[in-house]
Parts: structure tokens; sequence; C-alpha cells
């Protein structure tokens, strides 16, 4: 029997006063792509931020391949895990930020092969001619050798995929990866991640592009208010919701 | 829906006509005015008690060469302690850690709060507090003969400079987006390769005007070293004076050093700022 690649369990995750997270359950199975809607403030990027511990839960579990992510238990109690450990942990996970994020003094060769020659300690010749195989792989061979500043932000961002790309991860989080970018830039991000699918990465987008998730998604996932309302096939979440609260969010959308 | 009109008519055509030059006959009279006082101010200097055929031959004298020598030795390694001491300084003080945080808060409040004169006489006196300094049973030696000059001058000057310097560092790493702090992370990079490979690199282009004025400042503060023996460009120039009596000659000897020193420095300072402007717009288009 085949074991989710991410498992959450009854995660709650506050900022102060707020709740961002609510007893939150789900599973991610291996190949699958699932999407996040809902709206701002729903929780669906801090789940993600959760699952690679750039944001800490303040409840509950998740177990990502079968570990444990940011705590281990011995003697009833957890403890937090060292930098290290965690940042061992996140290399399973790759991140795809809304505003790319990219390292603005390097070029995007560099961006690309700065993770596995510096964290992952891998031979530059073998890293570089890897990073070129997925600049291609994004359509942006020619690229290589320019800066962040010199790129279009669709192009940003598909250097921010192949960064995350080369650190061979067994899942991809998407943040909303297309939000920061102008509307005829959409497409040609959307194309790289609905090749990645097709290739069986196993995805959480996190997305307001209900055309991307009801084209590409196996699941989606309703949020608001920090838990999951409704989730299923793309086709019945999205056509024929059940929940009232899915109905009205998907009305205001569209 | 009605047609879009013809344009309107009354706004004549002002294709093919040049901006005037302005005669600007201002700026002409105050520079002129600016000449003549300036001229006035030189030739007040040049019929002075000033003997200007002391100033050229003590100009290149070896003793004052050997002093802009030292000076510029000393403020390269005081400003190199200084960057260090900053540079760890600032990531303690940004650091998680609380102690970490209030040792780093403590240097900067201590070495930013007493005068830098006061500091190096400390230094340079500090066998009158411990006559002999080092680890017990493993090395130890009178503090006198440790405590050179040069020492003292250099750990005052260092370590006053790491505290103000520990403040600029702060800015730059604040400068930088907490986006590329998350970017590195989630390449499975810690807190200090993510600062070392990632941040601190960003933060160079923003801290180096300031820095820069602080080497200026740090250039000219040697001169306070004077007064614990330390061999440095106005000591020389003033043992000279105090043998022949030609003050002002010396002064101006030494100032025209400093200011030729802190003119060299400003187009290097430039260069630096165009190495570590890599990937800005700026330069990239």
């Amino acid at each position: 029997m085949t074991k989710p690649l991410v498992a959450i369990r009854s995660v709650s995750k506050n900022f102060g006063e707020f709740q961002a997270l609510k007893n939150v359950s789900l599973d991610v199975w291996p190949g699958e792509v699932m999407c996040l809607i809902g709206a701002s403030g729903s929780g669906k990027t801090t789940l993600l931020r959760c699952i690679n511990q750039l944001a800490t839960i303040d409840a509950g579990g998740i177990w990502l391949d079968g570990e444990l992510l940011g705590v281990r238990e011995h003697g009833g109690r957890l403890h937090r895990l060292s930098e290290q450990q965690i940042g061992r942990q996140r290399l399973k996970t790759g991140m795809v930020f809304q505003r790319f994020n990219l390292f603005p003094h390097k070029t995007a060769l560099e961006n690309i092969t700065e993770g596995p020659t510096q964290v992952q300690g891998r031979k530059a010749d073998e890293v570089r001619a890897e990073a070129r195989e997925l600049l291609r792989r994004v359509g942006l061979a020619a690229k290589a050798d320019s800066y962040p500043a010199q790129l279009s932000g669709g192009q940003q961002q598909r250097v921010a995929i192949a960064r995350a790309l080369a650190m061979k991860p067994m899942l991809m989080l998407f943040d909303e990866p297309t939000s920061a970018l102008d509307p005829e830039l959409v497409g040609e991000v959307l194309a790289v991640m609905k090749e990645l699918a097709k290739s069986g990465m196993t995805m959480m987008v996190v997305t307001h592009e209900l055309g991307f998730a009801r084209e590409v998604a196996d699941r989606v996932v309703y949020m608001d208010q920090g838990a999951i309302v409704e989730q299923g096939r793309a086709s019945d979440v999205l056509g024929a919701p059940r929940e009232e609260r899915t109905k009205a969010f998907l009305s205001a959308v569209i | 829906m009605k047609p879009a009109p013809a344009l309107a008519q009354g706004f004549p055509d002002l294709s093919g006509m040049r901006i005037a030059r302005e005669p600007h006959w201002f700026r002409w009279i105050s520079a002129a005015l600016i000449i003549l006082v300036l001229a006035a101010i030189a030739r007040a200097f040049a019929n002075g008690q000033i003997e200007w055929s002391y100033v050229s031959r003590f100009l290149t004298a070896k003793v004052i060469l050997e002093g802009i020598v030292n000076t510029m030795v000393m403020a390269v390694l005081a400003m190199m302690l200084g960057i260090l001491l900053g540079i760890v300084v600032a990531i303690m003080r940004l650091s998680p850690n609380p102690v970490l945080k209030s040792v780093a808060a403590g240097y900067t409040w201590l070495f930013r709060g007493t005068p830098l004169i006061l500091q190096l006489l400390l230094w340079f006196n500090l066998a009158l507090v411990f006559p002999t300094i080092g680890i017990p049973g493993v090395w130890t030696a009178r503090a006198v003969d440790v405590m050179t000059p040069f020492l003292a001058a250099l750990l005052g000057l260092g370590i006053n400079q790491g505290a103000y310097t520990s403040e600029v560092m702060r800015a730059g790493m604040l400068s930088v987006d907490i986006g590329q702090y998350e970017a590195a992370q989630a390449i499975g990079m810690g807190r200090l390769r993510a600062l070392r490979r990632i941040v601190l690199p960003q933060a160079m282009r923003v801290v180096i005007p300031p820095l820069g004025n602080e080497f200026i400042g740090m250039v000219k503060a040697t001169s306070l070293a004077s007064v614990i023996q330390y061999p440095e460009l106005l000591h020389n120039a003033e043992n000279i004076y105090y043998a022949n009596s030609r003050v002002i000659e010396l002064l101006i000897v030494a100032g025209l050093w400093y200011l030729l020193v802190v003119s060299i420095l400003t187009p290097l300072q430039m260069l630096l700022e165009r190495r570590f402007a890599r990937g800005t717009l700026r330069l990239a288009r």
C-alpha cells in the first residue's frame, strides 16, 4: 500500500491573536497535483510555509516522506530539531515564491547552482551541466548569464522554478507563482508548471488560476478562515461545489 | 455614438522650434566674486608669515613620508579590524539568541559612549592596571613591552571603529529583503551560510558609501594616535616643528598629505561600488 508523501495532522498555527490554521488535516499522495484555493488570509500560503518550515506550527504534526518535520519525539516530549537537521529536511521540498526571490547578485545559472554546490556540496561542473539542462527545460537556455534584473517577471519565475528543481526535491510547493506577474506573462509560467505536473512531480500549488486548477489539478482544496472547507476532484469542487462558502467564493472570483 | 471630433483649432505648431539658451548673468557674477575672494585669501597667505620654501622642502622629507606610510598602515589595519568586528557584532545583534544580542548591544554602547582619545590613552596605559598580562602557566609578559604604541593604536582605533561599523552593517543587512533569507533557507541553507552567501554580498552594495565615509574618518582619526607616541603623519610633523619652530609650515605639509590621500580614496570607493553593484539595474543597462 502506498503511503502519502505529506501527512498533515491536526495542524494549528497562530500569529498572535489571529488563527491562521485551525486543526488542519490533509494527505498529499506521491505524484499528485493539488491546488489550494481560497481568499487571502484563508491559510493556504501558511500551510505551504509550514510544510517547508519557513513557519513553525503551534500544534499537530506534519510528516514528509514518513519523517516528522521540525521536531523529534523523545521521552514523551517534542524537542525542536537543530538548524542543520531542519535544513536537511527542507532539501526534500522545493519552494517557488510569489515574488520570485531570485538572488539579484547572481546570474540565472548561478542562482540554480548555488544550492547544489554550496548546500549539497556537489561538483561544480556536473551541477552546471544540470543547471543548463534545467534552463533549457524552462525555455531559458539563452539566459544563463543574465542577472535577474535583466529578465522579465515570467522569466524570473521560471528561473526560480529551475532553482527549486535543481535540489531534486520530492515535492514542489508553489506559493501563488503567477500573482505578481503581468497578465501576458502568466501563461509561460503555467506552461512550465503543466510540463512539470505531466512529468509526475508531486505538487502543491496555491493559486488563483482556476483555469490551471481545472486543467492540471488531481485535487482541489478550498480553504477559508484557516480550515479546509471542501476538497475533491477539480471538476467537482470547481464545477459543482457542495458547500455554500465554496459557491460564494467561486462566484466572486469568476 | 458621436464620431471622434477633429483636433480643436487655436494651438500653434511648435515643431522645429528649439529651447533657447539663457545667459545666466547671476552665475557669471557670483563665480567672478568667488574667484576674487579666493585670490585675496591666497594673496594673504602668500604674503603672510609663512616660509613656503619650508613647506616644499618638508613635503617629501623622509620623516614625513614615513609618517604617511604609518598613517595608512594603521588606517587600513584598524579599519579591517573594525569591519571584522562590525560584521560579527551585527550578526550577533540580529541573532535570535538573547545572550549574543545583549553582548553586542553592550559592546556598541561602551565603545560609542566614550571618546576615542580616552580609549587610546586607556589601551596605552593598560600596564598601570595589569603590570603583567598573559595566560597563567602558558605565557606571560610585561604589559609595557606588549602594549606598544602600534598595538594600543590598533586596538583603540579598531575596536572603536567596530562599534560604529556594526551599526552600518546592521543597516545593510536589514536593507536586504526578507524574501532573500527565505529563498536561501528554502534551498537548505543555514543562517550563517545564508548571511555569507546571499545577504552580506547584497548588503555590501548599501554599506560601501557609509563605509567609505568611515574609512576617510579613520585616516584622519589616526592623528589622535599621536598622543600615544605612534609615529604617524601628524606626530612626525609635530616632532619636526618642535625642533625647528616652523609650526604652520609643517601643519600645512601634513594637511596637504591628508587631502591627497582622501582625494585618492574617493575614486577607489567608486570602483568598489561598481564591483558590488553586479546584477543591479543601473549597471545591467
